[in-house]
């Protein structure tokens, strides 16, 4: 038997009003958006909509409707097929942060822009860590022209990772290119939909507005039964009610009108209940993704995904630190805690700093432990045996050394989450003896030996070719007229 | 009789004791020498075990049980090594225990395992172990190093009498005396004329080579 902690904020009573004053947002005012082809299909179904205004009053039993054509559970899968990621019950991943427009250069104590060479980089530092369940596209490679800088990244991860990949698209058309290269990787369409290697964010504007291009690639996932993630992102007293819970309110109706397009498109494609809202710092008028209000909006919308019977995603585990101090430690480490004890299926932000805008590999490695400690959290503490300790007990009796004890053995390795020299426990002098390193130091020389000891992913030269070649086409067409070099692609093809 | 030993070495790897002491017996019912055996099994497997442990696969238990079951083994060779006045190669000898007053035993032990895993002969006296204990064994054992351990400021005064007691015994030149536990440091041992301190096991292993190296030299046929 197992005794799991469980964060819960709302009570069943709150998650019903909640939901409630969603449906009736939905109605009145209604939801911006800009896409005919949306809007079309919400006026076949029921919608009032107003094209002139792009404004769709969707009805309450339309999305009811939609939330229960929406599967409670689905998998992602990895590069050898393999079900690694489940969205649904209160199974928790990781993920990296996503999308970083700088790097923090350890060397250079510095942040800048990420090219290629740190994109790589990253990916085979995200493949090494056990910890982390899927890689995102996490930089944004200032090396190509933005046209193709979501596709771009997609290419980068399936040549190099082994894990399930979550991405997102920056345009309408590009979303098409990006699900062209996981057919790739995949076989066939059929494929893809079926064992799904990456799921897509979708970001919808707050208050209530869904864009052309995140409306459009919602459309685009379910057609294509490739997993889509909402992720509803009210600013507490900005682009949201300031009350925490209001923002949660927002975040529930934006979040189901999104069910309701996407179940509409294709009823029963795989959705998750995301999201990244954030308070809003009233003397710097910054979103904190450290602060600690930040979390509780994220594990209470969760409640509602849970409520709702929808897996469930959250931007946890970031630091708006600028480089990798304590605070970056605290917030991560308290954001990654509540997550995990909220159940949240997928959080993304390890490695992730600067309100979600630089990233640091630095971090991402001390992140890992972070993840290490909040799984073996939630793991419980386990009745392992009956009795629970008294044979083991009286066996060593008033001589008390449990070391020599068998029972020791068969127990520490499944009890001990065992962190790498990363954290450190040693002796003062032992510390002192390895030259006195702080933890961004260690995590940095971890960081370098995980990337040393990288191996290629096994790919056909088939697709290899494929995957350049749909890339280069997009960046022929955005007047580059080759890929930025990097070595793998280059000895695979050769 | 290859796979004998290679049963044994496996069993000190595993940390099997009731394995290891089985499977030293059998060893003497086919004729196989203790010293063979110790040589090719029991010497090899502990350092299959030292090495996982420095490469971090293998953890405090592994090694504490590893040297348990060296221990059972070596209880079954030991009697026929002093019947053939025999004697196995060591490192050194080393007599350890918690000094009187004292009833801290782990980090003791740990030392002790340590030290045994790397390949020195230990005697452990346990806890709560008067100073005529020390040079008892001293004596009786020929050790040329002394562990003393204590967790309490209050017993820590009981090295200094362990040392003084060896002094009058005579035997203070012979041995190289090796303090810790929690209230000591490496001044503690300069006062009370200790020959070193060590914080934790794995510094004692290294301190311990260090004050025998002369010692250990001569013992591997190095040149000095």
């Amino acid at each position: 038997m197992t005794m799991r902690p469980h964060l819960q904020f709302l009570s069943l009573e709150t998650i019903e009003r909640v939901v409630a004053e969603a449906y009736d947002l939905l109605a009145d005012p209604g939801v911006q958006v800009h896409s005919d082809r949306a809007l079309h299909l919400l006026a076949e179904h029921g919608a009032e909509v107003d094209f002139e205004a792009q404004v769709a009053r969707i009805p309450p039993d339309l999305a009811r409707r939609a939330v229960e054509t929406a599967p409670s559970s689905f998998h992602l899968y990895d590069a050898d097929g393999q079900p690694v990621v489940h969205y649904g019950d209160d199974d928790v991943h990781f993920d990296p942060g996503s999308a970083a427009i700088e790097i923090l250069d350890h060397g250079a104590k510095r942040s800048r822009s990420p090219v290629t060479a740190d994109f790589v980089r990253f990916v085979k530092l995200a493949d090494g860590l056990n910890a982390l369940d899927a890689v995102a596209t996490s930089l944004i490679c200032a090396d190509v022209p933005q046209e193709i800088a979501d596709l771009y990244r997609l290419y980068l991860v399936l040549l190099y990772t082994r894990k399930p990949v979550v991405t997102g698209a920056f345009a309408v058309e590009t979303w098409g290119m990006m699900k062209d290269l996981l057919v790739a990787v995949a076989g066939s369409e059929e494929a893809l939909a079926e064992r799904p290697p990456a799921i897509f964010d979708v970001c919808p504007s707050p208050p209530l507005l869904w864009s052309e291009i995140t409306c459009e690639n919602l459309m685009d996932c379910a057609q294509h039964r490739v997993p889509a993630e909402l992720v509803s992102m009210p600013l507490a007293g900005a682009t949201g009610p300031a009350t925490l819970l209001g923002s949660v309110v927002q975040h529930t109706a934006e979040n189901l009108s999104g069910v309701t397009i996407h179940q509409l498109v294709e009823p029963g494609a795989p959705i998750v209940w995301g999201g990244s809202p954030a308070a809003f710092d009233m003397r710097t008028g910054t979103p904190p993704m450290g602060a600690i209000e930040t979390m509780m909006i994220d594990c209470a919308y969760a409640e509602v995904g849970k409520y709702l019977g929808l897996p469930t995603h959250a931007y946890l585990g970031m630091s708006d630190a600028k480089v990798v101090d304590a605070q970056c430690g605290f917030e991560s480490g308290i954001g990654a805690i509540l997550g995990a004890l909220a159940g949240i299926n997928m959080i993304s932000g390890p490695g992730m700093l600067d309100f979600e805008s630089c990233f640091s590999l630095e971090k991402l490695v001390i992140d890992a432990e972070i993840v290490g400690m909040a799984k073996r959290l939630v793991a419980g503490i386990i009745e392992r045996e009956t009795p629970l300790a008294l044979e083991v007990i009286r066996q060593v009796g008033h001589k008390g050394n449990f070391l020599t004890a068998p029972h020791t053995r068969r127990w520490f390795r499944e009890e001990l989450f065992i962190p790498s020299p990363v954290v450190d426990r040693d002796f003062r002098r032992g510390w002192e003896a390895k030259g006195s390193l702080d933890i961004t130091e260690r995590a940095h020389r971890r960081a370098e030996e995980i990337i040393a000891a990288y191996e290629p992913k096994e790919l056909s030269t088939e697709v290899v070719r494929e995957l350049e070649a749909i890339t280069l086409r997009a960046a022929q067409a955005a007047g580059m007229t080759q890929l930025p070099h990097h070595r793998l692609a280059d000895s695979l093809t050769r | 009789m290859v796979e004998i030993l290679n049963q044994l070495q496996q069993a000190v790897i595993l940390g099997e004791p009731d394995q290891a002491r089985e499977l030293a017996t059998q060893a003497l019912e086919s004729s196989i020498a203790p010293l063979t055996a110790i040589e090719e099994a029991l010497n090899p497997g502990m350092q299959v075990v030292g090495d996982r442990y420095e490469r971090g696969e293998y953890f405090i238990p592994d090694l504490m049980m590893a040297a348990e079951a060296m221990k059972a083994a070596m209880a079954v060779f030991e009697p026929v090594l002093m019947a053939r006045r025999e004697q196995r190669q060591v490192l050194g000898t080393v007599v350890i225990g918690t000094v009187e007053g004292d009833i801290h035993e782990i980090g003791k032990s740990l030392v002790a395992t340590m030290l045994s895993t790397v390949g020195f002969r230990v005697h452990d006296l346990g806890v709560d172990v008067p100073a005529s204990e020390f040079v008892a064994q001293v004596r009786e054992t020929g050790a040329n190093v002394v562990g003393l351990s204590a967790l309490l400021t209050t017993t820590m005064r009981n090295q200094e009498a362990v040392i003084a007691a060896l002094k009058e015994a005579g035997l203070r030149e012979q041995v190289k005396v090796i303090i810790g536990g929690a209230p000591t440091n490496p001044e503690w041992a300069q006062i009370i004329g200790a020959d070193a301190y060590a914080e934790n096991a794995n510094e004692a292993v290294e301190v311990v080579r260090r004050l025998l190296e002369n010692h250990i030299r001569g013992k591997m046929g190095i040149g000095r």
